[in-house]
C-alpha cells in the first residue's frame, strides 16, 4: 500500500543559510510546507539581565554584540536614550563623526546582506565582491576604533576617539569607488534572468499586513508605506541633508532586495553631503558628569538600523545603573511574520525569504 | 587500436586491452585532479581572489592533497543507514562514468571502442548513475539526503529527455550513431562543424548536459545552501570522494562528447592549420568546454526545483522536437531532392 | 574612593576591563556587602595594576591586614562620599520651592486620549496619565488591568487615535508589583503613546494584545519566559528564548541563577 506522510524537517541550528544558529521545525508534504515553527534562544546571552548590574559605559560593548553586523547602529540607540534621558548636549563634530560612521556601516551591513542573499540563492561571486568592498569599509573603522566588527566607538556624550590624520580624505575616496561598484553589481545580479525567477513574486505581503506585525525597515517599504525613522522622527543631523526614501510596489523579496541596494546608494549621497559640512575640528565629546546616573524616569528612543526600527527602552532610578533596559530588536520582530509566509511555499523558497527578511540572530536572541 | 579490436581475443590481446584501459583511467584521474585544481583557480580569478597557491609550486598539488586527506579519513557509515547500498552506491555511480569513456573517439585512429551504436550505449550508461544518486540519497538514512536523491532522480530524468532528443538532428544529418563516423564527416572549415547548422540542437545539449551533471545552475541536488550537500550528506572520507569522482568523469565525458558531436572533434578550424596534429585541436576544444562549465559556475545563480522541470519539459523539449522536424525537412527539401 | 571607580569606568584602558571583569561578578552577588567588597577590590586593583589576576573576596578581605595606606584611602573615600551626600541633601531642600513647570505642549492630546478612554471604555479604566516630559513629551496612561483589552481595542480603531502600529512590549519587575509597557503610535499623526498596565507580583496577568496587534505577539511569549507575566487570550503561549523545560523566570529580580558563582 502506498501511504504518503507528512515529513518534519529541521532547518538549523547548524545550517549555511539561517544566517546564524536559529531553527525551523518545518512539516513538509514533498516539497511543499506546511507548517513552520522557528525556534530561537541558542543565542540568548542574557543582556538585558546583565545590564542591570553594568553602569552605561559598560554595556555600551554588549551592545555591540547583539546587531553584529551593524554595530555602529547599536551604540547609538543605547547613547542616544541616555543623552535623551540626561539632556545632554552634543558636539557637532561628534555627532558629524556619528553620523558618517552609522551611514558607512549601513553600507557594510547592506553588502553583507546582498552577498550571503545571493550566495544563498546560488551564485557564488557576488559574495565575494561584497565582501571585498565591505573590507575596505572595516579597514576605515579598524583605523578610526581599532575594531572591526565590535567597535565599542560611541560614548554617552559624543565619540571615543576622533578621526586619525586623512581618514576623512579616505572615506571621501571611497564613496564614488562605492558608487561605482553599485551600479556594477546592479549590472551584473539585478537583470539576470535565473535570479528574477527565483526572487519575483516570492514572499508577498501587504501594507496592511506588514503594519499588523510591527514590520520595520525594508519590509516596511516594499509594501508602499512611507515610514523610515529617518525622515519621519529625525535623529541625530538627519534633517539636515538630503535623501530619498525608497518605497515599493508589491511586497515580495524582489522590492525588498531593490529597496536595499538603493538604500545603499542613498547612504553614499548622505555621506557625501555629511563629509563636506563636518566642522574641521571640534570637541568630540561633550560635557558629561563622571558618573552618569540618569535621573529617575524612563525613556523609549528608536532609530532606524540596517534592519529596521531598534529602539532602546530605559527605566532608571537614579543609579548608575539601569534599572531595567530594554532593546526593540527589529530581527526578532520582523521574524515573527515567518510562519505566516512560508505556508504554501517550497524549501527553496523558504531561503529565499528567510534571507530576504534580513535577520541577525544575535539580534533576534540579544 | 582499431586493427587489435578486430584480431581474435588472446589472452596477450586482453592483457593489451586491459593495460590500455588502466592508462585511460590514470590520465582521467590526472584530468580529474588537474580540472578540479584548475576549477578553484578559475573561479578564484573571476571572483578577484587566486586560488590555491600554497601546496606545491603554485598549488599544483593541493588537490593531492584533498585525495590524501579524503583517503585517510574514518570511513563513517550512520548506524541507522542501509549498508549494503550505502557502499554500493558511490561505486554505482562511478562505473558507468568510466565506462561510457570506450566510445570517445580522440582522433582518426585513437579510439577504444568503435560501437556502432555508440551514442545511445553512452546515453543509455550514464543514466545508471541516476540510480546510484537516489540510492545514496535513500540508503543515508537522512531527510535532506532524501530531498536531494529524489531531486536528483526528477531531474536527471526530466533532462535526459531533451539530451537526446537534441542529437537527434545531428544523426540524421550524418546518417550514423557511431561517434567516430560523426566525428570524421564534420568538414574541414570551423563553419561546417555541426554547431552552427544545428544551432537550436547544440544550445540544448549544452544546457541539458549542464543538468545532466548536476553543476550550478542546476547543481539541486548537491544545493549547499539548502539541502547542505544534498545526497552525499552522509558520505565522508573515500566514498565522498568516489561522489566528486564520478562527477568530475561525467564533465570529462560531456565535454568530448560535446567535442565530438558539435565541434568538430579532431578537426582544424581551416584546412590550412592541419599541421597540427588532431589531438591537440581535440583537446583545445574540449579545454574551452571544460573552461565554459567553470564560467557558469562562477556566475549563475540556482534555479528552482519547480523552474526546472518547468523548463526542461515545456521549453527544451519543444525546442528539441522542432530541430528534429526542421532538421528532417532540410534534409528532405534540399539533400535528397 | 568612588572617584577613582569612575575614572578607570570612563576610560577604556587595560586597567579598566580588569575593573569591569573583577566587579561584574562581584556585582551580580546584589548585596551591599558585595559592592563594598568590589569597592575594596577596586582599591586593590588601582594600587597593584601589575597583577591583573582576577581578585576573589579572600584576597579583598585579606588585603587589609597587609596595607595601611589602602585604608587611609578607603576612609577619605568615605569621608568624600558622606560630604557630597550632605551636599546633595542640602541642594534638594533648597530646591523645593520652585515655581510650577509650564503645561507640556503634549498635555491636550493626553487629555483628549485620556477623555476618550474615559467615555468609550469606562470611567474608571484610566488609572493614571502623565506627560513623559524626558522622553520628548511622550504621554502615558496606566490603564487598568482588567479594562485593558477594550482600551487596546479603542486605541487601534479609534479615528482619532488610530494607532495601528504597535511599537514594544516591555516588561518590568518593579519589585511591589509587575508592569507591561506597551509602545504605540500611528503611522499617520506620527503621534506616539505608552500604556502601561500594572499587574501583581504573585498570578501577574495582562490581557493579550495579539489579537489587535500581531506584533504583540513574540513580544508576550518572551516576557512570559523571562519575567513570568501571563498573557490569557494568547494563541501560543509558551517560552521563546529559554528552553523548554526551564524552570523561573530569568529576567525577575528574585532570580537564583542555577550557578551563582558564574
Amino acid at each position: 500500500m502506498i501511504r504518503t506522510e507528512e515529513l518534519l524537517l529541521n532547518v538549523g541550528p547548524q545550517h549555511p543559510s539561517t544566517h546564524g544558529v536559529f531553527r525551523i521545525i518545518v512539516k513538509l508534504d514533498g516539497e511543499v510546507i506546511t507548517e513552520a515553527i522557528p525556534v530561537m534562544g541558542y543565542l540568548h546571552r542574557g543582556t538585558e539581565k546583565l545590564a542591570e548590574d553594568l553602569n552605561f559605559t559598560q554595556i555600551i560593548p554588549y551592545t555591540d554584540r547583539m546587531d553584529y553586523v551593524s554595530a555602529m547602529t547599536n551604540n547609538y540607540v543605547l547613547c542616544h536614550a541616555v543623552e535623551t534621558m540626561m539632556g545632554l548636549e552634543i558636539p557637532e563634530r561628534a555627532e558629524f563623526m556619528r553620523l558618517i560612521v552609522m551611514e558607512l556601516q549601513r553600507v557594510a551591513s547592506h553588502l553583507v546582506w546582498w552577498g550571503t542573499y545571493l550566495l544563498d540563492i546560488g551564485a557564488m561571486s557576488p559574495f565575494l565582491y561584497a565582501f571585498r568592498d565591505r573590507e575596505m569599509i572595516i579597514d576605515f573603522f579598524n583605523e578610526l576604533c581599532g575594531a572591526r566588527l565590535t567597535y565599542n566607538y560611541m560614548r554617552v556624550g559624543g565619540v571615543k576617539w576622533d578621526a586619525p590624520e586623512g581618514w576623512l580624505d579616505k572615506v571621501r575616496d571611497f564613496v564614488p569607488y562605492m558608487e561605482k561598484k553599485l551600479d556594477e553589481y546592479n549590472n551584473l545580479v539585478s537583470g539576470n534572468e535565473i535570479f528574477l525567477a527565483r526572487i519575483k513574486g516570492i514572499g508577498q505581503y501587504d501594507a496592511q499586513t506588514a503594519i499588523d506585525y510591527g514590520l520595520s525597515g525594508a519590509n516596511l517599504r516594499c509594501t508602499g508605506v512611507d515610514w523610515d525613522l529617518r525622515r519621519a522622527e529625525p535623529y541625530s543631523l538627519y534633517n539636515r541633508f538630503e535623501f530619498d526614501v525608497p518605497l515599493g510596489k508589491t511586497g515580495d523579496c524582489y522590492d525588498r532586495y531593490l529597496i536595499r541596494l538603493e538604500e545603499t546608494r542613498q547612504s553614499l549621497r548622505i555621506l557625501k553631503q555629511a563629509l563636506e559640512q563636518i566642522p574641521s575640528s571640534g570637541e568630540v565629546m561633550g560635557k558629561v558628569p563622571r558618573v552618569i546616573r540618569p535621573p529617575a524616569g524612563e525613556v523609549y528612543v528608536r532609530i532606524e538600523s540596517p534592519r529596521g526600527e531598534i529602539g532602546c527602552h530605559i527605566i532608571s532610578k537614579g543609579k548608575a545603573e539601569p534599572y531595567r533596559l530594554k532593546f526593540r530588536r527589529p530581527s526578532f520582530v520582523n521574524l515573527q511574520i515567518l510562519p505566516k509566509l512560508l505556508v504554501g511555499e517550497t524549501m527553496t523558497n523558504l531561503i529565499t525569504i528567510l534571507g530576504g527578511i534580513d535577520i541577525v540572530v544575535g539580534e533576534v536572541d540579544a | 587500436m582499431g586493427t587489435w579490436l578486430d584480431e581474435t581475443l588472446t589472452w596477450g590481446n586482453a592483457l593489451i586491452f586491459f593495460l590500455w584501459g588502466v592508462i585511460l583511467l590514470a590520465i582521467v584521474l590526472g584530468f580529474v585532479t588537474y580540472a578540479i585544481y584548475f576549477e578553484r583557480k578559475v573561479i578564484g580569478w573571476m571572483q578577484l581572489r587566486i586560488g590555491p597557491n600554497r601546496v606545491g609550486p603554485l598549488g599544483l598539488l593541493q588537490t593531492v592533497a584533498d585525495i590524501l586527506k579524503l583517503l585517510i579519513k574514518e570511513d563513517t557509515i550512520p548506524r541507522k543507514a542501509d549498508r549494503m547500498l550505502f557502499i554500493l552506491a558511490p561505486a554505482l555511480a562511478y562505473v558507468p562514468a568510466f565506462a561510457v569513456l570506450a566510445v570517445i573517439p580522440y582522433t582518426q585512429d585513437l579510439y577504444f571502442a568503435d560501437i556502432n551504436v555508440g551514442l545511445l550505449y553512452y546515453v543509455a550508461l550514464s543514466g545508471i548513475s541516476t540510480i546510484a544518486i537516489v540510492i545514496g540519497g535513500w540508503s543515508s538514512n537522512n531527510k535532506y539526503a532524501l530531498l536531494g536523491g529524489m531531486r536528483s532522480a526528477a531531474q536527471m530524468i526530466s533532462y535526459e529527455v531533451p539530451l537526446v532528443i537534441s542529437v537527434v538532428g545531428v544523426v540524421m544529418m550524418t546518417g550514423s550513431l557511431n561517434l567516430r563516423i560523426i566525428g570524421e564527416q564534420q568538414g574541414n572549415w570551423f563553419w561546417e562543424w555541426n554547431f552552427l547548422p544545428q544551432i537550436i540542437g547544440f544550445v540544448v545539449f549544452i544546457i541539458a548536459a549542464v543538468s545532466e551533471l548536476n553543476r550550478t545552475p542546476f547543481d539541486l541536488p548537491e544545493a549547499e545552501s539548502e539541502l547542505v550537500a544534498g545526497y552525499h550528506v552522509e558520505y565522508s572520507g573515500f566514498r565522498f570522494a568516489f561522489f566528486m569522482l564520478t562527477e568530475y568523469v561525467y564533465v570529462y565525458a560531456i565535454a568530448a562528447l560535446t567535442t565530438v558531436l558539435f565541434l568538430g572533434g579532431w578537426h582544424a578550424p581551416a584546412p590550412f592549420l592541419d599541421f597540427v596534429p588532431g589531438i591537440i585541436w581535440f583537446l583545445l576544444k574540449f579545454s574551452c568546454i571544460v573552461f565554459f562549465l567553470f564560467w557558469l559556475r562562477a556566475t549563475m545563480p540556482r534555479i528552482r526545483v519547480d523552474q526546472l522541470m518547468g523548463f526542461g519539459w515545456k521549453v527544451l523539449l519543444p525546442l528539441a522536437i522542432l530541430n528534429v522536424f526542421i532538421t528532417a525537412l532540410y534534409l528532405e527539401l534540399f539533400i535528397k531532392g | 574612593m568612588s572617584e577613582e571607580r569612575d575614572k578607570t569606568a570612563g576610560m577604556p584602558s587595560s586597567g579598566d576591563t580588569v575593573g569591569t571583569a573583577g566587579e561584574a561578578p562581584k556585582e551580580t552577588a546584589g548585596t551591599v556587602e558585595g559592592k563594598e567588597q568590589s569597592g575594596q577590590e577596586q582599591a586593590s586593583a588601582n594600587a597593584e595594576p601589575a597583577a591583573p589576576a582576577a581578585p576573589s573576596s579572600a584576597e579583598a578581605s585579606a588585603a587589609p591586614v597587609v596595607d595601611p595606606e589602602r585604608e587611609a584611602k578607603l576612609k577619605a573615600a568615605a569621608e568624600a562620599r558622606e560630604a557630597r551626600a550632605a551636599a546633595k541633601a542640602k541642594a534638594e531642600s533648597e530646591a523645593v520651592p520652585e515655581e510650577p513647570k509650564a503645561p507640556s505642549p503634549k498635555q491636550p492630546i493626553l487629555d483628549a486620549a485620556v477623555g476618550l478612554i474615559r467615555t468609550e471604555v469606562a470611567e474608571d479604566a484610566v488609572e493614571e496619565a502623565y506627560i513623559n516630559e524626558l522622553n520628548g513629551h511622550m504621554p502615558v496612561i496606566v490603564v487598568k488591568g482588567d479594562r485593558w483589552s477594550e482600551v487596546a481595542a479603542l486605541m487601534k480603531n479609534h479615528a482619532a487615535l488610530g494607532c495601528n502600529y504597535l511599537r514594544n512590549v516591555t516588561g518590568v519587575d518593579c519589585e511591589t508589583h509587575m508592569e507591561a509597557v506597551y509602545h504605540l503610535v500611528s503611522l499617520e499623526s506620527k503621534q506616539d503613546y505608552a500604556i502601561k498596565i500594572k499587574t501583581d507580583r504573585e498570578a501577574p496577568s495582562v490581557a493579550s494584545a495579539t489579537p489587535i496587534w500581531a506584533t504583540a505577539n513574540w513580544n508576550e511569549r518572551e516576557i512570559y519566559d523571562l519575567l513570568g507575566i501571563n498573557f490569557p487570550g494568547h494563541p501560543d503561549m509558551r517560552r521563546i528564548m529559554m528552553p523548554d523545560d526551564w524552570v523561573g523566570h530569568p529576567l525577575r529580580k528574585d532570580y537564583e541563577p542555577l550557578d551563582p558563582e558564574v
